[in-house]
């Protein structure tokens, strides 16, 4: 009996100190979003707005998006619509071919990753730089975020320096992070000057107005797009919103939320192209108005990619970012990855307790542990249920349906005190890897009952 | 002693024992009957109950748990209140029995009227003094489905006031300490068939909570789910470490 999950989460958690060290740095962040949602006396009634103001857009897409593309037209952008992964990337590309881009730098876009942008760009010859501290040493590594927010979250210090002695001749053994960040700043303040074109994703798009809101901490966003003349910024259209009003609501819980921070350092309103310059929104569907129209998951489309379901999840915690086969990971993830596919992606559904930590966390109030119990329901019926559980739950169904035959086992119950310990512990018995078995009553409550010694 | 007695005499209670309870922790149904008697319930234990289906459903066999959610509601149909001492269990009655049961052609009796036990005494009984006395240091295991879906406490995520029946009621209790652990509702990683099929998350899970405990300075991990306690014992035992666990019931009861 395991999964995917399962499996990589056992390798993850044979280094004790790295896991020890993911869980305590993640519950900091955790403890460190209590306390900022704690020193707002309405933070419930802005998780209860938040979720109703997504539920009121996502059901008003055609009017709101329509908006969006009237105003943002009128402040002088191009706006483009993409069905899919393969024509929102073949947008990016068009528009970096017919101005001759070699040099393109990117500020984390969890669309992009979606997409598979980079990997598509990169065939064609272009130069793709991501900016994000986090997101540049992976690309540079090679490797992929485990963490929708803080994305290089799973690698040490120490793999860094490495990494930078190599890539940008820093001093060896000079592991210090103040040193390694200037290191990198310097390496990519080349990057943004000769970048011919920038792009940003955007985690909010207002429809009242027409421009895109970028959140970071780095202020990378802005340098990148400060310079060339070229800008393009793409969204998944359930990040609309309809006002600024609306917008204050999502500003206030995002950081709060994600990283414990009030907000975020750089706010960023993208509205217009700069003089001479050009703003291409990119707005995009890939799968989300099929979601739209699944009552069971629709809440999927509230979340905000804060990150705090992961966070919270003390499995996600316990196991890290790679354990899980979808990009996403964590409890948002689980979900989203059932959504795009589930006979990919089920071997995540595994890796819940139900605890609900994630829902209660959760800014815009998404039902991620009630969905993940609702997958857990189909898997039987994609027939990539765990075929142990099944024998095991369909044996149980058949004992306690049946009265005679559980009180029949309850009375032999104690019988297995009574046996040697390799026949308990046995390779099938996961059970006996972590625990030992518990001890049955020599008399049941039932059988205490029928003889009347309960008084 | 009691100012309520006489009114809850006239109460008519269905003992639920849940089935690794009846097997494994009998004690704590006994301990459940008698204080439920103490405080006055006309208490019944209805013959031939099993399983509240919860462990199939949990695990992705909801359908399995439709004849058990039937015979559930046949059983106990008949009472005023349901009350049984496992938060989880019951919190799953009352959650999913109303859609497990909605192509019968009656409404399902029990989803209403189930309680936890802890939450029956705290919330329906509301004794203002009990006879118990329990001479310890025990911190308090507030397990995921009580306190997030059955709000026996206020969780840790939300922006709420404190508060914490199963603190109120320990404290009732004559001579005790009662504590709570860092983290104090994060998952102890039990999760039915998640311990079995993730176990190394599990355990990972089980034995950070028990150092939580024992990082208290506690002797006993007490709690209103006896599955959370099953695991943790296992994990205990497993590790030869040096705290127990018992059910708050088993407390309240302990002078009776």
């Amino acid at each position: 009996m395991s999964t995917k999950h399962s499996r990589n989460a056992e390798k993850f958690l044979k280094d004790k100190e790295q896991v020890r060290w993911h869980d305590q740095t993640l519950w900091m962040v955790r403890a460190k979003r209590d306390n900022m949602s704690r020193q707002l006396p309405e933070w419930e009634r802005l998780r209860d707005m938040a979720c109703a103001i997504k539920m009121y857009s996502n059901s008003h897409l055609d009017l709101l998006l329509q908006e969006f593309e009237k105003n943002a037209q009128a402040n002088g952008a191009h706006v483009y619509w993409a069905k899919d992964a393969d024509e929102y990337c073949s947008i990016v590309y068009n528009i970096l071919r017919a101005h001759s881009v070699k040099h393109f730098i990117k500020s984390k876009s969890m669309l992009a990753e979606e997409c598979g942008l980079n990997e598509f760009l990169e065939e064609k010859g272009v130069e793709v730089v991501e900016s994000d501290l986090g997101e540049r040493i992976l690309q540079l590594m090679h490797k992929k975020p485990s963490h929708i927010v803080m994305p290089a979250i799973h690698i040490k210090k120490e793999e860094i320096g490495e990494l930078f002695v190599k890539e940008m001749g820093t001093e060896p053994g000079n592991n210090d992070q103040t040193y390694l960040t200037h290191a990198a700043r310097k390496n990519l303040r080349r990057k943004f000057i000769e970048a011919e074109a920038a792009m940003t994703g955007a985690n909010f798009a207002v429809a009242s107005t027409g421009e895109c809101v970028v959140c970071t901490n780095e202020g990378n966003a802005d340098m990148g797009t400060s310079q060339p003349k070229i800008q393009i910024t793409a969204f998944g259209m359930e990040k609309i919103v309809p006002d600024r009003e609306s917008l204050g609501v999502f500003t206030r819980l995002l950081a709060r939320s994600g990283t414990g921070q009030p907000i975020t350092t750089y706010t960023s309103h993208y509205r217009k192209p700069r003089t001479g310059g050009e703003l291409h929104i990119i707005i995009v569907d890939n799968g989300r108005s099929r979601i739209l129209a699944d009552k069971e998951h629709v809440k999927t489309l509230n979340c905000l990619r804060c990150g705090a379901c992961m966070n919270t999840c003390p499995v996600y915690r316990r196991s890290g970012g790679y354990s899980y086969t979808y990009f996403i990971p964590g409890p948002i993830g689980i979900n989203l990855g059932m959504l795009k596919a589930p006979l990919h992606y089920f071997d995540n559904v595994s890796a819940c307790s139900l605890c609900y930590s994630c829902q209660n966390v959760c800014p815009a109030k998404v039902d991620l542990a009630d969905q993940i119990y609702r997958w857990r329901q189909k898997l039987d019926g994609l027939s990539v249920a765990s075929s142990s559980k099944k024998v095991m739950s369909g044996g149980m169904k058949a004992l306690m349906e049946h009265p005679h035959l559980f009180n029949l086992a309850l009375r032999n119950a104690s019988v297995v005190n009574g046996l040697p310990q390799w026949m308990v512990y046995n390779g099938l018995n996961d059970w006996g890897k972590e625990h030992d078995m518990p001890q049955f009553a020599k008399e049941s409550f039932n059988e205490m009952w029928k003889k009347n010694k309960i008084k | 002693m009691y100012e309520n007695q006489n009114r809850n005499e006239t109460m008519k209670v269905g003992l639920f024992i849940p089935c690794y309870i009846n097997a494994v922790y009998p004690q704590v149904g006994v301990a459940s009957y008698k204080l439920l008697k103490s405080l006055g319930v006309d208490v019944d234990y209805p013959l031939d109950q099993t399983c509240c289906g919860q462990p199939m459903a949990n695990a992705g066999f909801e359908n399995e748990a439709h004849g058990l959610a039937k015979r559930f509601d046949r059983l106990f149909g008949q009472y005023d209140y349901v009350v049984g001492p496992s938060a989880s269990c019951v919190v799953f009655v009352r959650d999913h029995y109303g859609n497990l049961l909605a192509e019968e052609s009656h409404r399902c009796a029990t989803e209403e009227k189930i309680y936890d036990i802890c939450e029956f005494v705290h919330d329906v009984l509301k004794p203002a003094s009990l006879r118990a006395s329990f001479p310890h240091k025990v911190s308090i295991q507030n397990s995921c489905h009580g306190v997030r879906l059955m709000h026996l406490s206020s969780p840790s995520e939300l922006n709420v006031p404190y508060y914490n029946k199963l603190r109120n009621l320990l404290s009732l209790v004559e001579g005790i300490e009662v504590v709570e652990p860092e983290r104090p509702d994060e998952c102890c990683g039990f999760g039915g068939m998640f311990a079995v099929e993730e176990h190394a998350v599990s355990g990972q899970m089980g034995r950070d909570k028990v150092q939580r405990h024992i990082d208290t300075g506690a002797e006993y991990i007490a709690g209103a789910d006896s599955s959370c306690l099953m695991h943790q014992n296992g994990i205990i035992s497993r590790n030869n470490l040096p705290i127990k666990t018992i059910h708050v019931v088993e407390i309240l009861a302990s002078g009776l």
